[in-house]
C-alpha cells in the first residue's frame, strides 16, 4: 500500500517534473522569403530591436551582426549569445513566428529546450505579440550568417537545460505587459518598454543568488562586465537628480551636461536608442522619472553643496590628498577644469555619478582606458592613464577625487578595484561601444 | 627688366673656383597664377623662364662639390631626393655627392609657390635643364683645356673624360662666373634609356633624420636665447579686442613679454610650458566683442546659389544634329574642409639690426616674405625667409599666419628668436579651409546611349587667397593699424580654382560649362590640395555613372566611349584590368565597385581609381576594401615617391569623403580638435592598395601630387551606389546619411 | 627639480611638476622625436615609452614619472645603428612628411616588445590612438609587419651566434 502510494507520489512527481520541465518541439518551417514582409513591420521591427539593444548582446565585436558568439561572463559560469540571423543551419532561419514568440514570452526555443535567462525573457515577456511579430519580421529580412553557437561554459548540473524549468518555476511571471489604468498612455508606454524590451533592469536591478533580479529591489544597482550599472530608482547616487527631461536628452544623444557622457555597455544602449523613436524615448525617460522619484529637498540642498564643492576644493581635501590634488591638476584639470561643456569638453567632476556611487569600478575603468574616439564621427575622445599611472598614483587620484568632487565616504579596497580593472578591461578599450555610439551634438560652442 | 645682381652674395661666397649665385629679382613667378610673367628673348623651359641664369640653380665649387638650389619647398613629397636625382642625372654625378637647398630668399629662385602640382614640372624642368646646360659648359671648357672636339669628350662621376683618359673633375674645370650665363631655350638632355638614376626608387633623403630624432622640422628649431610665443587669437573672425588686464599676466613665471596690437593678442615666455600656460591665463582675461554672422552650415546648398557671383561660359560647343532622348540632372554638395595639418603650424623669426629673418613652412616664401614686409613695413631686402619643413600642408594652412605672427612679435623684442606654435584648436579654427561648392549637372543621352549633351554649372569661392600681400595675414589683419583682407580674385584657366577640371575632358558634341565666381567669404578659405578640382571630379565622375547607369552601360566601357585621349584611355585601361573589373560584374553580398578617372587639371597627371566598399546595412558604415590605381604622371622621377602620393591622396580623400566637413554656429567655429573634426583612424584602413605607374620615358614631368584627390571622391561614391542602390550626392558621405539612404 | 631617466640618462630637470613630458622632452632635453600634435591626446604624435609601455607625452605630467624610465625614439637607435623598427621604417620608406612617424614607432615597438608576433588586426587595433593626415598607413602598417621580422632574425641571429641574452 505505502509502496504503491510513494510509487504513485514519485510518478506523479516525475510526471509533474516532466510536465514543468518539457516543452515540445515547434516543427521547423522553410526560411521565409524576406520580400513576404511587409516594409512597415519591418520597420517597426528596427525600432524596437534598438529598443531591445539586441545587436548589443548578438553581435562580437568586428563580427557579423546578430551572429551571435559574445561570451556573457556570469556567476555560473560563461554564456555564449546565440545567432538570430535567418541561417537556415545555425540561426533562426527555420523558425516559425510562433516558434519566435514563445522564445520571448516563456525562453523556450524551437526544439524546446529552456533557454538561460541570460537572455532575458524574463522582461521580454512582457512584449505583446504584435511587437513580437515585427521584431520577427525585421530579425528574418537580416543578412543569414552561418555561425554555428560556442558551446557555453557551465558546470554541471547547470549545463542540463532542464534546471532552468526550476528557475523559471521560482521566477517567471509569463504574459504581456498589462497598462495601469491610473495612469497615462505615455507613462504607460514607457513602463511597457522599460519592464520588457528595453530590459534596463537586467543591469539596474540587484540579483539573488540564483541569479534573478530581486523584485524588491527594483532599479537598485547592478552589474555588469564588470561596469557598476547605477541604482536608477530614489537611491540614485547622481550629484543633480534625474528629471524627464535629462533622461530623455541622455537617452537619446547619449550625455547630458549635468550628468555626463554615457560610457562603458550603456554606450550601446544610447547608440541605438538614439535611432528609436522620439516619443518611445519620451516614455521612457517619463515612466523612469516616476522610478526616480521627485527629488526631496534635502537631496537638492546637498547637489547644490557638491557643485558649490566642486568649483573650490576644501583646503583640507587638497592637504589630506596632496599626491592626488597635483595628479588631478596636472592630468585632470587641463580638460576637466575648464568648464569647456560637454560632450567635448571633460564633464565638471562634481557633476560625476561614477565618483559619489557606492562603486569605484566606473571611474577606475575611465581613468585607465580613457574614451575612445568613434570612428569617422564626433565624439569625445579621453586619453586612458593605464600606462603613465601606477596603481598607487591611480589609487590616491581615486581617493582625491572621492573626497573633492563628493560628499560620500571613502571607497573601500581600491587597490583590488585597480587590480581587478586592469585585468578584466583589455587596456583601451571597453568604455567604447563599436562603431555605433551615439553621434554628439556637431555645434557645441566653446563658451569663454 | 632685370634687377642688379646682389652684391653681398659675391662678398659671401667668394672663393676663386666658387659659382656665384645670382638671381633676377623680377617678375615673381607666383605659381597659383596661371599667366606667366613676360619672359625675356628666349624662352627657356620651367621655372628658368622667371629665373634664366644657370647659377641661380647650380653651384659647383672648387673642391668639385655641387649645390643645387630650387625655390620650391620640401613638403613631404619627396622633391629635395626628386630634384637631387634630376641634377645627379644630367650633370652625371653620383646622387650622394649633391646638396639640395630649398626655397629661401637669400639663396634660392623665386618660384612663387609649391602648388598645384607644378613643382617638378616647373622647378624639376628648370634643375634638369640647367644641369643638362652646366653639363655642357664644363664639357665645352675641358675640351677648350685639352684641344680635343667636345663631341669627343664624355661625363661620369663628376668629371670629364677624354678619349685617351685624361680626368678633370668639375672643380678644377669651374671657374668664377662661367654659370653665370642665361639658360637657352633647348638643353641636351639625356636619353631617357640611359637614366642611372632618374627612374629609380631612391630612398628619400630626409626620411632618415625622421625616423631616429634628427632635426627636420620647423618645430625642432633652437636656436641660441630663444623664447616661446603664444597667440591669444580672437574667439570668431572680426572678433574687437575690448578689454584685457594684462599686468597679472606679466608677472607670470617666465614672462618675458605681453603684446598687444590692437585685436593681435600675445604673449612671450622663456620656457614652452610657461608660454602655455601664460596664454591660458591671458585668454581668461581678454574680453571680445563678437560680430561675426556665419551661414547655417546645413544650408550651404540655399547659401552658395543665392550669394551675388561673377558668372562666365567657361567652355561651350554645340551641335545641334545631336539629339538627346532621355535627360538626368543632379545636384552635388560639398561643405568646407580643413586641412588638419597634423602639425599645428609653426615659425621662428629673429630681428637683428633692421633686418627680419623668418623661418616658416610657408609653401611660398617669396610672396610671405612680401606680405611680412608689408606689414611691418619694412622694405623687402631687408626681410628674408627661409623654408623649413614643417608637417604636411596640402595647401595654404596657418603657416603663412604663424610666419607673420612670429615676426610681428620678434619686431617686439629685437635680438632675440622668437618661436610661435599655434595650438591645435587654432589651427582648426583659423585655418583657410578648402571652400564649400555645389554643382548642378545636366545631360542627355542620345539614341545609342551616347552622351549627346552636357550641362555643368559650379558654384565657388575663389581657391586662393595668395599671394596676397599683409591683408591675408592674421597678424596683419588683426593688428592695429591693420591691413584689409585683399579682394578675392579667381584664379585664370586653364589652370582655374573652382572650376579646376570643370571643363570635361571627355568629348561631348554639346557641352555647356558655366562657373558661377563667389567673391563673397563667409567663412576664411584659400587653397586646400586639389582646389576646385575634388569636387569638380567627384561630380562629373558621379554623374558619368548615373549616366552609365540610364544608359545601362558598363561604367569603364561607357567612359572610354567617350575619351579620345589616348593617355586617358591607356590609365582607364590600366586600372580596370589590375582591378579585375568585368563588364557585368556583381560585387561580392554587402559590397560596391567603383570606378573614376580624370586628368588633373586636364594637363596634369591622369589617374583613373578602381575600388571596392563594403557597406554595412545596418549601421551604414562604409569602409573601403581596396583600392587600384593607374597613373601616368609623364617622365618619373621617382616611382616610389609617386606611389607614396597617390597611396596618399587616395587615404586622404577617403578621409574627406567619407567623414569631413568643418562645423560651424552663427558665430564661431566649433570644429576645433579631432573629437569635433574626425578624420581616418586605421580601423578604417582599406586591406590594400595598388598603383600602377605608367612610365613615359622622356615625355615631360606631370605633376602627380594632386591627381588621386578627385578620382578616389568618385569611385568610392560610385562603389558606395553601388554597394547600396542609393547614390548620394553630398559630401560627406557619413556613416548616417547612407544609412538614412538606406532606410528610406 | 626632479632627476628623469631618458633613454638610459639621467637629467635634472628644473621645470614645474605639472609640466607635460612632451615639453621637458622637447623643451629641456631638446629631444626632437615625440611631436607636439595637439597637446590633448587625440592625435598620437607624442608618444613615448614608460617603463615599457606606450604613453602619451602631451598628457602625462612629469610628476607622474618619478622613478620612471622613459624612452623616446633617439633612445632606440641613430641612423649609423639603427633598431630594427627604425631600419623597417626607412627600408618601406613609410613617411611622407613624417610628423607622426615618431609617435606611431614607439607605439609599434611597446607593441612588439610585448608581443613579438601580433597579427594584422591587432597591429591596427594598437595604432587607432594615431592619426597620420598624408596618407601613408599601408607602409606604416608595412612597416610594422617587416619590423616583426627584422626582430625576429635579429633574435635569431643571436641566438645562432651563441651571444648571451
Amino acid at each position: 500500500m505505502i509502496g504503491s502510494v510513494l510509487a504513485a507520489l514519485v510518478i506523479g512527481g516525475a510526471v509533474a517534473a516532466f510536465a514543468i520541465a518539457w516543452r515540445p518541439a515547434i516543427a521547423a518551417i522553410d526560411p521565409p522569403v524576406p520580400q513576404s514582409f511587409d516594409a512597415a513591420l519591418v520597420k517597426r521591427g528596427r525600432d524596437l530591436a534598438a529598443i531591445g539593444n539586441c545587436n548589443d548582446c548578438h553581435t562580437v565585436r568586428g563580427g557579423k551582426d546578430f551572429a551571435g558568439g559574445l561570451p556573457v561572463p556570469t556567476p555560473f559560469g560563461t554564456i555564449f549569445s546565440s545567432n538570430i540571423t535567418p541561417d537556415a543551419e545555425t540561426g533562426i532561419g527555420r523558425w516559425p513566428e510562433a516558434a519566435f514568440r514563445r522564445a520571448m514570452r516563456s525562453g523556450v526555443n524551437r526544439d524546446g529546450q529552456h533557454l538561460y535567462p541570460t537572455f532575458p525573457y524574463d522582461h521580454f515577456t512582457n512584449v505583446t505579440d504584435e511587437d513580437d511579430r515585427a521584431l520577427y519580421a525585421y530579425l528574418m529580412t537580416r543578412q543569414p550568417v552561418r555561425a554555428p553557437a560556442r558551446a557555453n561554459q557551465l558546470p554541471f548540473p547547470l549545463d542540463q537545460r532542464v534546471v532552468i524549468a526550476g528557475w523559471k518555476l521560482l521566477f517567471l511571471r509569463r504574459g504581456t505587459y498589462q497598462p495601469d489604468s491610473m495612469k497615462g498612455a505615455e507613462w504607460n508606454r514607457g513602463a511597457y518598454l522599460v519592464e520588457g524590451l528595453a530590459h534596463c533592469g537586467s543591469c539596474h536591478t540587484p540579483r539573488n543568488v540564483l541569479g534573478a533580479e530581486r523584485a524588491s529591489a527594483q532599479f537598485a544597482g547592478g552589474d555588469v562586465d564588470n561596469w557598476h550599472a547605477y541604482a536608477i530608482n530614489a537611491q540614485s547616487p547622481a550629484p543633480i537628480p534625474w528629471d524627464a527631461d535629462a533622461l530623455f536628452a541622455y537617452l537619446s544623444d547619449g550625455w547630458h551636461p549635468d550628468h555626463g557622457v554615457a560610457r562603458g555597455p550603456m554606450a550601446q544602449v544610447v547608440s541605438n536608442l538614439s535611432s528609436a523613436p522620439e516619443s518611445d524615448i519620451r516614455a521612457i525617460a517619463t515612466y523612469m522619472a516616476g522610478v526616480f522619484g521627485a527629488p526631496t529637498p534635502d537631496r537638492k540642498r546637498r547637489a547644490e553643496a557638491v557643485l558649490a564643492q566642486a568649483k573650490s576644493p576644501s583646503v583640507q581635501a587638497s592637504e589630506a590628498n596632496a599626491v592626488g590634488a597635483s595628479i588631478y591638476a596636472a592630468a585632470c584639470a587641463t580638460c576637466h577644469g575648464t568648464e569647456r561643456p560637454l560632450p567635448y569638453g571633460g564633464v565638471n567632476l562634481g557633476l560625476s555619478t561614477a565618483l559619489s556611487g557606492p562603486d569605484p569600478r566606473n571611474a577606475t575603468n575611465i581613468v585607465l582606458s580613457g574614451v575612445r574616439p568613434v570612428e569617422g564621427e564626433r565624439s569625445p575622445i579621453m586619453p586612458g592613464f593605464a600606462t603613465s599611472m601606477n596603481d598607487d598614483q591611480i589609487s590616491a587620484l581615486l581617493n582625491y577625487l572621492r573626497v573633492r568632487f563628493s560628499n560620500q565616504p571613502a571607497w573601500p579596497g581600491i587597490a583590488k578595484t585597480i587590480a581587478d580593472a586592469r585585468r578584466t578591461q583589455t587596456l583601451f578599450l571597453q568604455t567604447s561601444a563599436g562603431p555605433r555610439n551615439a553621434p554628439a551634438d556637431a555645434t557645441q560652442r566653446d563658451k569663454p | 627688366m632685370k634687377a642688379p645682381v646682389i652684391l653681398d652674395r659675391r662678398r659671401v661666397l667668394a672663393g676663386s673656383g666658387a659659382l656665384i649665385v645670382s638671381f633676377s629679382l623680377a617678375d615673381a613667378f607666383a605659381q597659383d597664377q596661371a599667366a606667366p610673367a613676360a619672359a625675356p628673348a628666349p624662352n627657356p623651359p620651367g621655372s628658368l623662364k622667371g629665373s634664366p641664369f644657370l647659377d641661380s640653380w647650380i653651384r659647383i665649387d672648387a673642391d668639385g662639390s655641387i649645390t643645387v638650389f630650387t625655390g620650391k619647398a620640401e613638403l613631404g613629397q619627396g622633391f629635395k631626393t626628386a630634384f637631387q636625382q634630376i641634377s645627379a642625372e644630367e650633370l652625371d654625378v653620383p646622387f650622394e655627392s649633391l646638396k639640395v637647398v630649398t626655397a629661401d630668399t637669400r639663396f634660392t629662385a623665386n618660384e612663387g609657390y609649391t602648388s598645384g602640382s607644378n613643382s617638378v614640372h616647373d622647378s624639376g624642368t628648370a634643375i634638369q635643364n640647367a644641369s643638362a646646360q652646366a653639363r655642357e659648359l664644363l664639357v665645352a671648357e675641358a675640351a677648350r683645356r685639352l684641344d680635343l672636339p667636345a663631341e669627343n669628350l664624355r661625363t661620369e662621376n663628376g668629371a670629364v673624360i677624354s678619349p685617351d683618359g685624361r680626368r678633370l673633375g668639375y672643380g678644377e674645370l669651374v671657374a668664377a662666373d662661367m654659370l653665370h650665363v642665361q639658360a637657352q631655350p633647348k638643353s641636351k638632355l639625356k636619353d631617357p634609356a640611359s637614366f642611372k638614376v632618374v627612374g629609380q626608387a631612391v630612398p628619400r633623403v630626409d626620411i632618415p633624420a625622421k625616423v631616429t630624432g634628427g632635426a627636420a622640422y620647423v618645430q625642432d628649431m633652437r636656436l641660441p636665447d630663444m623664447v616661446h610665443a603664444r597667440v591669444v587669437r580672437p574667439p570668431s573672425y572680426g572678433a574687437q579686442l575690448t578689454d584685457c588686464e594684462t599686468s597679472a599676466i606679466e608677472k607670470l613665471p617666465g614672462v618675458v613679454k605681453v603684446i598687444r596690437d590692437g585685436n593681435f593678442l600675445a604673449v612671450v615666455a622663456k620656457k614652452e610650458f610657461q608660454s602655455i600656460k601664460a596664454m591660458n591665463a591671458l585668454s581668461a582675461v581678454a574680453k571680445w566683442k563678437e560680430t561675426a554672422g556665419l551661414p547655417k552650415q546645413d544650408d550651404l546648398l540655399r547659401v552658395l546659389t543665392n550669394l551675388p557671383s561673377q558668372d562666365s561660359t567657361i567652355f561651350e560647343r554645340t551641335n545641334p544634329s545631336v539629339i538627346g532622348k532621355q535627360t538626368i540632372e543632379a545636384t552635388y554638395t560639398r561643405p568646407y574642409q580643413a586641412h588638419g595639418s597634423i602639425g599645428p603650424s609653426c615659425a621662428v623669426a629673429q630681428f637683428v639690426d633692421g633686418a627680419m629673418t623668418v623661418w616658416t613652412h610657408t609653401q611660398g616664401v617669396y610672396p610671405d616674405r612680401q606680405g611680412i614686409a608689408e606689414m611691418l613695413r619694412m622694405p623687402p631686402a631687408s626681410v628674408r625667409c627661409i623654408h623649413v619643413e614643417g608637417s604636411g600642408c596640402y595647401g595654404h594652412n596657418g603657416a603663412d599666419d604663424a610666419a607673420a605672427d612670429a615676426a610681428l612679435i620678434a619686431r617686439a623684442l629685437p635680438g632675440l628668436p622668437v618661436r610661435v606654435q599655434w595650438m591645435r584648436e587654432q589651427e582648426h579654427a583659423w585655418e583657410p579651409f578648402g571652400p564649400a561648392m555645389v554643382t548642378k549637372l545636366k545631360a542627355s543621352l542620345d539614341g545609342n546611349g551616347a552622351i549627346s549633351d552636357w550641362n555643368f554649372e559650379v558654384w565657388s569661392n575663389t581657391h586662393s587667397m595668395r599671394p596676397g600681400g599683409a591683408g591675408s595675414m592674421l597678424a596683419a589683419q588683426h593688428m592695429a593699424q591693420s591691413f584689409a583682407v585683399p579682394a578675392a580674385k579667381p584664379i585664370p584657366l586653364p589652370e582655374g580654382g573652382g572650376d579646376r577640371n570643370a571643363i570635361p575632358i571627355y568629348k561631348f558634341p554639346n557641352a555647356h560649362v558655366v562657373h558661377h565666381f563667389i567673391p563673397a567669404m563667409p567663412l576664411r578659405i584659400s587653397a586646400m590640395r586639389s582646389l576646385g578640382a575634388y569636387h569638380n571630379v567627384f561630380s562629373i565622375e558621379s554623374f558619368m555613372d548615373e549616366l552609365a547607369v540610364a544608359a545601362g552601360a558598363d561604367p569603364v566601357e561607357f567612359r572610354l566611349k567617350h575619351l579620345d585621349d589616348p593617355r586617358g584611355r591607356d590609365v582607364i585601361e590600366k586600372a580596370a584590368q589590375a582591378f579585375g573589373w568585368q563588364k557585368g560584374q556583381k560585387a561580392p553580398p554587402g559590397r560596391g565597385l567603383g570606378f573614376a578617372f580624370a586628368r588633373y587639371k586636364n594637363l596634369a597627371a591622369y589617374c583613373a581609381i578602381a575600388t571596392e566598399v563594403e557597406v554595412n546595412r545596418e549601421t551604414g558604415r562604409p569602409r573601403l576594401v581596396r583600392a587600384v590605381a593607374a597613373v601616368d604622371s609623364g617622365q618619373v622621377v621617382n616611382p616610389d615617391g609617386l606611389i607614396n602620393q597617390i597611396e596618399g591622396a587616395i587615404m586622404q580623400s577617403m578621409s574627406w569623403t567619407f567623414y569631413e566637413s568643418v562645423t560651424f554656429d552663427d558665430t564661431r567655429i566649433t570644429s576645433i580638435d579631432w573629437q569635433t573634426y574626425p578624420i581616418l583612424r586605421f580601423n578604417s584602413v582599406p586591406d590594400s592598395i595598388d598603383v600602377h605607374v605608367i612610365d613615359r620615358p622622356g615625355q615631360p614631368f606631370l605633376g602627380s601630387g594632386e591627381t588621386g584627390q578627385g578620382p578616389a571622391a568618385a569611385s568610392i561614391a560610385n562603389a558606395v551606389a553601388d554597394a547600396t542602390g542609393k547614390r548620394l550626392r553630398h559630401l560627406p558621405l557619413t556613416r548616417k546619411r547612407i544609412k538614412d539612404a538606406i532606410d528610406a | 627639480m626632479m632627476t628623469l631617466k631618458v633613454n638610459g640618462q639621467n637629467h635634472e630637470i628644473n621645470a614645474d611638476p605639472d609640466t607635460p613630458l612632451l615639453y621637458v622632452l622637447r623643451d629641456d632635453i631638446k629631444l626632437n622625436a615625440a611631436k607636439f600634435g595637439c597637446g590633448l591626446g587625440q592625435c598620437g604624435s607624442c608618444t613615448v615609452i614608460v617603463d615599457g609601455n606606450a604613453v602619451l607625452s602631451c598628457v602625462t605630467p612629469l610628476l607622474l614619472l618619478e622613478g620612471k624610465q622613459v624612452t623616446t625614439l633617439e633612445g632606440l637607435g641613430t641612423i649609423e645603428a639603427p633598431a630594427p623598427i627604425q631600419r623597417a621604417f626607412m627600408e618601406e620608406q613609410a613617411a611622407q612628411c613624417g610628423y607622426c612617424i615618431a609617435g606611431i614607432m614607439m607605439r609599434a615597438q611597446a607593441l612588439l616588445q610585448k608581443n613579438p608576433k601580433p597579427s594584422d588586426e591587432q597591429i591596427r587595433a594598437e595604432l587607432e590612438l594615431h592619426l597620420c593626415r598624408c596618407g601613408t598607413h599601408m607602409r606604416i602598417l608595412r612597416a610594422v609587419h617587416r619590423a616583426i621580422r627584422l626582430m625576429d632574425t635579429a633574435d635569431a641571429s643571436s641566438a645562432t651566434a651563441g651571444s648571451a641574452q
